[in-house]
């Protein structure tokens, strides 16, 4: 305790970069928790159209209140401010698009009318060949895949609703009601909706801060491994070990001291994280997180995490030999087992095995155990599997650190 | 009485023996020096005697108890004095010797009276609240030696107590060693400071390539080595000039 107190340096860290990065990130995402985002992005476009398609579309794209359009005349210049990525995305129209469509509409319809008999003539005139037209996407190559994928979805959706309202459309001007009451409803008969939580008759609205300080409160808890190793090594190097070893004391109860005192320094980094989401992002204008009737479930699952990082980190400090061992290998082993827990990717988005091995990360573990309390508002009982697995972890580390230390030093 | 029987360690992936086949009896009360040259086996020895190395072959007891059978018994029984200073560096001297004294079960007033009574006789009251690190390497000695000897063991290991300190840190240091063998703690140390083991060590034995060349009372090894005027004379007749580097 004594050593982690004189290291005022450290514990400064210790504490308050887990907090500057839960700022940082939870910052970073909280627009694309939002539903109506104050960001917009500049997207180029060049109308080679100048039609009823490309004007649906410009007013489409501006209603979505997610991009800047910025309009171009040059396809080439449009293209190259986005290679060399000065823009993301730019949205080329082709030319004729509006007539090409409405021709091809027609065509379409005249053709199943006449089916019916309604259309006179239909068969005698020869069928126009309409090349199919293409809407080019250019994308900065370094714009991430979901990005792409979105706006791509997106896109290919407003083309399709305003392919059908060309279609509902030409069936009204082909049935002369053109200026009749609409026989055709435009607007979609199936709709999404999404059935929130609900607390007091209340909707539990996910935000980015309920996402973020759980999934990096459990990546800072799991960051004293290093700190942790790299005590042990330490004491291995100085020769206080040594001491240590000549003395009535056995490994077990040396190991159950340093669990304390940084199971300790846990749950003190977790209260503090818990206390930025409270009060401090709120007072950013970043949503604040509700911790009202899960308190305690909350600082049980902080616990056996702890307990998971401790004994990880006190294997490693057992394990490794010099400080240079330890550290490098202790931060990378905390991101590999973020990236494995889910905390920067979803799990059910991994490739099968990846999901397979997630499931024995114990940051995985922790992440689901807080998101079944933060998120899910769960009962212990539901808890109860993930930290047991948490405590098993902890006390098959501890078994693995004290056969190791007794196997290397056996007398 | 330390009874040591056919002792033997060859270090993982090493050609020969550090310590090979030795017999060594050290009687209660005296002040053992094991003295040779570099990479002679005396580090080697002390850290198996203190539980710290296991030996490859043969046994040990000290006062009619092994480790294997009686840890921490032993381990309550000796005091041991590394060659590093062995201490927090970031701790107070006195943290540092009430963190130690405590692992061997002594508490409290009992704990702070035995650490400043230390103190004192080392000269070190006034250093009590400093951090070791600021300490000279004469007074992290000090400090070092008085770890290994606050619970009063009855055999206390030393190895090179007194390398790398002034002369008057190594006087402190032998005079306290001096009243505590009084006290009835029997002493195994080791050294390169001839001079110094010819007059605080009841015995001696002289080491090298990991066996015993020669042992006994100072005086009479030096009697009985043609030519010898001191302990230097029969360490250098015995264990010759050469140099003994080693990595």
């Amino acid at each position: 305790m004594l050593l982690l107190i004189r290291d005022l340096g450290g514990i400064a860290i210790l504490f308050i970069m887990p907090i500057l990065l839960l700022i940082v990130i939870t910052l970073v995402q909280d627009s694309t928790f939002k539903t109506i985002s104050d960001i917009k992005i500049p997207v180029l476009l060049v109308d080679n159209d100048k039609g009823e398609v490309s004007k649906s579309i410009i007013e489409n794209l501006s209603e979505s209140n997610s991009f800047e359009i910025l309009q171009k005349t040059s396809e080439d210049e449009a293209k190259e401010a986005v290679f060399s990525g000065e823009y993301q995305l730019a949205i080329i129209i082709p030319e004729n698009l509006s007539a090409s469509l409405q021709k091809k509409v027609d065509q379409n319809v005249e053709g199943i009318l006449s089916k019916f008999g309604l259309e006179e003539d239909s068969l005698a005139v020869a069928k126009e060949v309409i090349p199919p037209k293409e809407v080019r996407l250019y994308f900065d190559p370094a714009t991430q895949m979901s990005f792409k994928s979105s706006v791509k979805n997106g896109i290919d959706k407003m083309i399709s609703k305003i392919e059908t309202q060309s279609i509902y459309k030409a069936f009204q001007t082909e049935l002369g009601e053109e200026d009749a009451e609409p026989i055709f409803e435009t607007e979609n008969f199936i709709a999404f909706k999404e059935i929130l939580q609900t607390k007091n008759n209340e909707e539990i609205i996910p935000n980015s801060a309920q996402h973020n300080v759980p999934a990096w409160t459990l990546f800072a808890i799991f960051f004293i491994i290093v700190p942790l190793s790299i005590n042990l090594v330490k004491e291995k190097n100085q020769g206080t070990f040594v001491r240590l070893r000549t003395q009535p004391v056995n490994y077990a109860t040396v190991l159950g001291g340093k669990t304390i005192v940084y199971l300790g320094v846990c749950l003190i980094q977790f209260t503090l994280m818990l206390l930025v989401g409270i009060y401090l992002f709120p007072a950013m204008g970043l949503p604040g997180i509700d911790v009202s009737g899960k308190l305690l479930m909350l600082y049980i699952v902080a616990l056996f995490s702890g307990l998971a990082a401790i004994g990880l980190g006190l294997l490693l400090g057992t394990i490794a030999k010099t400080q240079e061992q330890a550290a490098p290998f202790g931060s990378t082993l905390v991101v590999i087992l973020a990236a494995l827990g889910g905390v920067w990717v979803p799990v059910f988005v991994m490739p099968k095995l990846m999901q397979l091995i997630s499931k024995i990360s114990p940051m995985n573990w922790g992440l689901e155990a807080f998101y079944d309390v933060f998120l899910r508002n769960v009962g212990f009982a539901k808890i109860l599997p993930e930290i047991s697995l948490l405590l098993l972890f902890f006390l098959v580390t501890i078994i693995i650190s004290i056969i190791y230390n007794r196997r290397k030093n056996a007398v | 009485m330390i009874e040591i029987n056919q002792l033997s360690k060859k270090y993982k992936g090493a050609e020969e023996f550090s310590v090979k086949d030795l017999d060594l009896k050290v009687e209660d009360g005296e002040i053992y020096g094991l003295l040779g040259p570099n990479g002679a086996g005396k580090t080697t020895l002390i850290s198996m005697l203190t539980s710290l190395l296991k030996p490859t072959s043969g046994s040990f007891t000290i006062n009619g108890l092994n480790f294997k059978e009686h840890k921490n018994q032993l381990k309550q029984l000796i005091g041991i004095v590394p060659q590093e200073y062995a201490l927090y560096p970031t701790l107070t001297a006195f943290e540092n010797l009430q963190y130690f004294g405590s692992m061997y079960g002594i508490k409290g007033e009992t704990l702070k009276k035995s650490i400043n009574e230390h103190l004192e006789i080392m000269g070190l009251s006034k250093f009590a609240d400093k951090k070791t690190a600021t300490f000279s390497g004469g007074m992290k000695r000090r400090v070092n030696l008085i770890a290994g000897i606050l619970h009063q063991p009855k055999v206390l290991f030393l190895d090179e107590p007194t390398v790398g300190v002034d002369v008057q840190s190594k006087n402190v240091i032998i005079d306290r060693l001096k009243i505590l063998n009084k006290q009835g703690t029997t002493i195994v140390y080791t050294s390169h400071h001839l001079n110094e083991a010819e007059f605080f060590c009841t015995h001696v034995a002289i080491i090298d390539n990991g066996e015993i060349i020669v042992k006994g009372i100072p005086s009479e090894l030096i009697k009985n080595q043609p030519g010898a005027n001191n302990l230097e004379d029969v360490f250098l007749a015995q264990t010759g000039k050469a140099l003994r580097d080693y990595a």
